[in-house]
């Protein structure tokens, strides 16, 4: 991973809290990010996951804490934390009526970018849409509209992307395309944050890993770190089996380019 | 907050008539049932109504089927408001740097020209069956400035409807009374043939005022003092069904 340089972190969180109604959410969550690395967020459903997604991206107020994304405090200058990021990932909220062409240019013009239709057809081709670019997103598999979510997420290169459960209801191949963009959206600078309910994705995927517990960050680091926390490893003579994805896989054709 | 709130409106406007466009049965379907109740009224009810006037039975009715038209039009506009809450598609352009207002106020002017092209169906439908007017182009300007008003009042409690529903059906189920109004109104009957107490009701009701300004620019016979009672209740309807929206919205983008 390039090494960011001594930035402030690109997201901080302190103490957040939010309830609804009687049902506490978020009880005192605080983390770092830093610039430039993909940070997984990883709890089970009903973890809290999606309601601090939905804070950081200035959908939803905190009752109690601070965050600030990209050095703007989310409370107090939400217009900072909304140019500086973009919203994707689990409910893929992509126009249906409109095709995956008019889904981008429509937000490159949102974003006031020069030449929206060049835009729109360079995603195109990036994220191998470009022979669909003209059908309506209504008719896409899960793995396309996904990868359209995400093409529209780097219009106007937000310095920061969150993507809420980005691979949930996707098939295995589908899931590789997206680890796939995910990484080289890192690779080039932008800090993802990225929330999971999949062990192996955050393994894949993530720089650090935090894990959401009952509404707290139950603990925080890198894989390594979190290895650590298991008694050293013994060694024991397994048969190794294929696992049902690797069959899956070889039988469909293996789509993967960078084996792990 | 945004320098560009004309702009990000006129593009978050172009999507929605994008979305009328590809499903041009939105308008139709709003159009069909105003033009079955005028065929129906006309050609089977209307012998027997006596409306005072010698004119045509379709000048008298027209107004109200307008009414109607517009009442039903809006259903679709809460329909549209609840579908992108429902599909993200609303949470994405939030949580992007535009004015929110935008989002709000591209559904309204998308209900504006959707209904007008459905007011457009029913009057050259309505023109079909015999309906002839002298009007002045005045008069014409003025009749479409009061169908305009009408139109936002009632798509500001669209959007009032659209985004505190819970399901499609009870986004558009708001507009059933208001299709219901006109007919305990003057725009059928003349009020003075109803028994007491709906009498009373049906002039002292917005439509009665609205309807009876509207055919009277139509039939060019003076307004009176009818035409400022109809604008009051527009203004009046106009002015709590934004503020009710917009304190709605404000809750729900926190």
């Amino acid at each position: 991973m390039t090494a960011a340089r001594a930035l402030d972190p690109a997201i901080r969180v302190q103490g957040i809290e939010k309830s609804f109604k009687d049902l506490q959410v978020l009880r005192g969550v605080g983390f770092e990010v830093k610039a430039g690395s993909i940070f997984a967020l990883l709890g089970s459903n009903g973890a809290g996951k999606t309601t601090l997604v939905r804070i950081l991206s200035t959908l939803l107020r905190p009752d109690a804490g601070t965050a600030s994304v990209n050095g703007f405090d989310v409370g107090a200058e939400p217009a900072g934390v909304r140019g500086s990021i973009s919203l994707g990932g689990q409910f893929a909220a992509v126009d249906e009526v409109l095709t995956g062409r008019e889904n981008l240019v429509l937000v490159a013009r949102l974003r006031h970018v020069k030449d929206p239709g060049a835009v729109a057809d360079s995603l195109l081709a990036r994220f191998d849409l470009a022979e669909a670019g003209d059908r309506r997103a209504a008719t896409y598999s899960g793995g396309m509209r996904r990868r359209l979510d995400i093409a529209m997420s780097l219009i106007g290169d937000p310095p920061v992307i969150f993507l809420d459960e980005p691979t949930t209801g996707l098939d295995p191949q589908a899931r590789i395309e997206v680890w796939q963009t995910i990484r080289q959206l890192a690779g080039g600078g932008t800090t993802v944050l990225l929330t999971t309910q999949y062990l192996d994705e955050a393994e894949q995927l993530a720089d650090r890993i935090a894990i959401l517990h009952q509404g707290t960050i139950i603990q925080n680091g890198t894989l390594a770190e979190l290895k650590q926390l298991l008694p050293p490893a013994k060694v024991e003579y397994v048969e190794k089996q294929p696992s049902l994805e690797d069959v899956f896989l070889a039988l469909v054709g293996d789509t993967r380019k960078e084996p792990r | 907050m945004s320098t560009h709130v004309l702009a990000d409106t006129g593009v978050l406007t172009g999507r929605s008539l994008r979305h009328i466009l590809r499903s041009p049965d939105t308008i139709i379907t709003t159009a069909v049932t105003p033009i079955a109740l005028m065929l129906l009224f006309v050609y089977v009810f209307g012998g027997a109504i006596s409306t005072g006037s010698p004119d045509a039975y379709v000048n008298y009715m027209l107004p109200g089927i307008l009414l109607i038209t517009i009442a039903s039009g809006v259903a679709y506009t809460a329909y549209r408001l609840f579908l992108d809450l429902q599909g993200g598609i609303f949470e994405r352009f939030q949580s992007m740097p535009i004015a929110r207002s935008s989002v709000l106020w591209a559904h309204v002017l998308t209900s504006l020209a959707a209904n007008l092209a459905s007011v457009a169906v029913v009057v050259a439908v309505a023109l079909a069956m015999g309906f002839r007017t002298g009007a002045s182009p005045a008069a014409w300007l003025a009749v479409a400035g009061i169908l305009v008003l009408f139109t936002l009042a009632l798509t500001w409690i669209a959007v009032l409807a659209g985004l505190s529903a819970k399901t499609v059906d009870g986004a558009s189920a708001f507009s059933y009374p208001l299709i219901f109004l006109p007919f305990i109104s003057s725009a059928f009957v003349p009020t003075d043939s109803m028994p007491g107490p709906v009498a009373w009701f049906a002039e002292n009701q917005p439509v009665t005022s609205i309807v009876d300004t509207i055919r009277a620019l139509f039939a060019q016979e003076p307004v009176g003092t009818g035409i400022w009672i109809a604008m009051a209740w527009l203004a009046g309807i106009l002015v709590a069904g934004y503020a009710f929206a917009i304190a709605a919205y404000r809750r729900k983008a926190a």
